[in-house]
């Protein structure tokens, strides 16, 4: 690491670890998990202060254009960064899907006008996005959707409903999928942006079989859109809306969401989990012989899909192009994710199960969440079954076989 | 595939060009139909040999290029795609890496630049029983005057009948199922007392049955100390079965290529078969597979040529993966391509004969899972 710094890189180094020190409140080290949870806005003064530092100098969106607040750092002052983050404990407090999604899709397709307008509120974590693609009637068959927007002259006309909306309760914006041409399926979709405070915008959470709510159900009567908030071409949304999807699908399997970076970490984890629950038998094997044979198949896969996230970062970063790999990390790494939430509960036994109340410890409640939580990540960013269509006909070169 | 240096990139052209026109699957076909005494053309292993890839892994001092265990992965590969017949693995990666990790200076000058200019052919004789377990070992290395006598029998050696020499992994001290005991004999097939037949395995290359009755060998054939064999000769393995592990990558990725392109010519119901939904999703679970499976048996051969304290671990990850996904590969090669699949004029016979047996070499998917477990203390 440090050893081999050129001058430029380790004066970034010292500068960075210095920032750090200045600006990470102690009281947050080591705390990631627990303050970027979904859902949770805390108001600890000490997260507020660092969100907003974090904001100014643009740390948490490191490589964006320094001229819309980013960082403007290159690809390895980045990762130095992330390295000393990770030194001192610290974290990313700027996140969501404006870092994840909107903003890289912003950059692409924005004009200069919509850049300066909304980059600012990404950057620093003020403004709060969500998005509006999926719809009762169109889910894997995305490009079916039928929210309708009118040209209304001086302004845009929303009517319409968007389901699986993720965080659309706390949300400020959304950047949302409407249907601009009726007689067009792709090609008559545009991509809208607006604020969900607007007239005529109401959310109502879903509650899944988690107990959470993640998702909401978002409806739209009549709402009033000015026009400059058309992103990319009338009726070009689709492309946008394929660039986002691959973000969206790269932040997925990259961290977050459980089925990622964190998957091959987190297998010792589970075996530990095994100990504890299962036990050890005299020659030092988890106890359950069947048990441990699906771990262990379990953590070569997860080993190996771990190797695979460095393969592909590894060759992305050589230039030589999108990895091959890359087409498959969201379906291999959510299968990861699920059964790993499967085995704490099973290890558990009926300590797994439990759903509230003083018999079970945090822990094990947070299992039983989590396994339930789980089900989605083959569902959510384009399906199982969907993602393998696409590298069928992506990668394979098969027909499409609708 | 890993970001490869220049010389990597070029070894893996000239490799994929070599082996579509000197070794496609009818070559194999042809050992096999002739009944090749070695289970491969001699002729089409002095040509690789001439391409210098049997001395990759070999220093320069001994005649090699010392390009590395990537190096060699990558060009196995190649040659895994169209079932290259060859002793490549066994001399050029395992009989050599055991020299060079416990060989004494006599050892190496004498055998790894004949190993490296592909004039001999070296292996490593380890199994007794059908399923590979090298703390089993039981052939007796008896300590006689300032020598040894070996007494057993090897009952499968991977291209025994080629071999000129082999690596003997006998026990002079302990008892089966222990490291400790374990040495290392080089013994020439000349040696006074050795004898080797031809075993007939459904892959058709050049295993052997090989019997040692009362033969003598100096204290200069032992390899490294007497009863420490072990610690040379498993990482030596090591590196035999990442090596292989690429190898195994290839021929998968080759079933798999050939059974994509079928998927897209043969017609039923009015469409090609590959627009069908079913066969599609398995199609890109099998392409998923292949690409973890690159992951981990590049990151071995990496591991290796990097000198890290996980080689094992990665090592076994990489054969017990390969050994899945060439497993999986090779079955539903047979089940896609429908009844000609099973005949024995397509060539499909020939990848699913290969897949067992490399599956089986130098530990099968159940040894390997199970060394990883322990490495990883599940």
């Amino acid at each position: 690491m440090s050893e081999t710094d050129s001058t430029e890189l380790a004066a970034f180094r010292a500068e960075a670890q210095g920032w750090i020190a200045a600006n990470f409140p102690a009281s947050l080290k080591g705390r990631a998990g627990i303050m970027l949870n979904l859902n949770v806005e805390t108001d600890e003064p000490d997260f507020h202060a660092w969100k907003k530092a974090m904001g100014a100098k643009g740390w948490g969106v490191p490589t964006w254009p320094k001229q819309y607040g980013g960082g403007g750092l290159s690809k390895e002052e980045a990762k130095v960064l992330s390295q000393e983050m990770m030194k001192a404990g610290a974290f990313s407090p700027i996140g969501g899907m404006g870092v994840m999604m909107f903003g890289p899709t912003l950059l692409e397709y924005g004009t200069e006008a919509q850049k300066q307008r909304f980059m600012p509120g990404i950057v620093n974590g003020t403004t709060r996005w969500c998005q509006g693609f999926s719809e009762p009637g169109a889910g894997s068959d995305l490009a079916s959707l039928s929210t309708k927007c009118e040209d209304k002259g001086d302004h845009w006309l929303v009517n319409g409903q968007k389901i699986w909306t993720s965080g659309a309760q706390h949300a400020d914006w959304i950047f949302c999928l409407v249907r601009t041409d009726p007689t067009r399926k792709h090609e008559g979709i545009s991509f809208l942006l607006f604020d969900m405070k607007s007239p005529g915008v109401e959310v109502r959470p879903i509650q899944l079989i988690s107990g959470n709510s993640p998702f909401c159900e978002t409806f739209f009567t009549d709402v009033e859109v000015p026009k400059d908030q058309l992103m990319g071409p009338l009726n070009g949304g689709w492309t946008i809306a394929k660039r986002l999807l691959q973000f969206e699908r790269n932040a997925l399997s990259n961290a977050g969401g459980g089925t990622g970076g964190g998957t091959a970490r987190m297998v010792p984890e589970v075996v530990k989990l095994a100990e504890k629950y299962v036990g050890r038998d005299a020659e030092g094997r988890i106890a359950d012989p069947d048990l441990r044979q699906r771990l262990i198949a379990h953590h070569l896969k997860a080993r190996a899909f771990g190797l695979t996230l460095a393969r592909v970062a590894t060759e992305t970063k050589s230039g030589q192009g999108p990895s091959a790999a890359t087409s498959i990390m969201k379906n291999a790494g959510s299968k990861i994710a699920q059964e790993r939430a499967e085995f704490a509960i099973e290890m558990m036994g009926n300590l797994g199960l439990g759903w509230e109340g003083d018999d079970f410890n945090a822990y094990e409640l947070g299992a039983v969440r989590g396994w339930l939580g789980s089900k989605v990540v083959t569902i959510y960013g384009g399906s199982t079954e969907i993602q393998n269509n696409i590298t069928a006909k992506r990668m394979l070169g098969l027909l499409d076989h609708q | 595939m890993a970001v490869l240096n220049e010389e990597q990139t070029m070894l893996r052209d000239a490799a994929a060009e070599w082996a579509k026109d000197k070794a496609p699957v009818s070559a194999l076909r042809k050992v096999r139909d002739s009944n090749a005494p070695l289970g491969y053309d001699p002729a089409v292993y002095s040509d690789m040999a001439a391409m210098g890839w049997a001395g990759i892994v070999v220093p320069e001092a001994y005649g090699g290029s010392e390009f590395g265990y990537l190096s060699l992965g990558v060009v196995l590969e190649e040659l895994g795609r169209t079932l290259a017949a060859s002793p490549l693995v066994s001399s050029a990666l395992g009989f050599a890496s055991v020299l060079l990790i416990g060989g004494s200076a006599a050892q190496k000058e004498a055998w790894l630049p004949m190993i490296a200019s592909g004039e001999a052919v070296g292996t490593l004789a380890i199994d007794e029983g059908p399923r590979h377990d090298p703390l089993q070992t039981a052939l007796a290395g008896t300590a006689v005057g300032n020598g040894y006598t070996l007494n057993g029998t090897k009952g499968f050696v991977i291209d025994g009948m080629a071999a000129d020499a082999f690596v003997v992994v006998a026990r002079t001290s302990g008892k089966a199922g222990e490291a400790e005991g374990i040495s290392l004999f080089l013994v020439p097939a000349d040696a006074a007392g050795f004898t080797r037949t031809k075993l007939s395995l459904a892959d058709s290359r050049g295993a052997a049955k090989v019997v040692f009755a009362d033969v003598k060998v100096g204290a200069d054939a032992l390899i490294g100390p007497a009863g420490k064999g072990y610690e040379i000769l498993e990482p030596a393995l090591d590196r035999t079965r990442a090596g292989l592990a690429a190898e195994m990558l290839g021929t998968a990725l080759g079933a798999f290529d050939m059974t994509i392109a079928y998927l897209k010519v043969r017609v039923q119901f009015g469409q090609t078969l590959g627009s069908f939904q079913a066969l599609q999703h398995r199609a890109a679970e099998m392409f998923s597979e292949l690409e973890i499976t690159r992951s981990a048996v590049e990151a071995a051969l990496q591991a290796i040529d990097a000198g890290s304290n996980d080689i094992r671990e990665l090592a076994s990850l990489a054969k017990a993966r390969a050994n899945e996904t060439l497993h999986l590969v090779s079955n539903e090669m047979i089940q896609m391509h429908g009844g000609i699949g099973v005949t024995d004029a397509h060539d499909a016979g020939f990848y699913i004969k290969r897949a067992r047996a490399v599956e089986a070499a130098y530990g099968n998917a159940a040894y390997h899972r199970e060394r990883f477990a322990r490495l990883n203390n599940i």
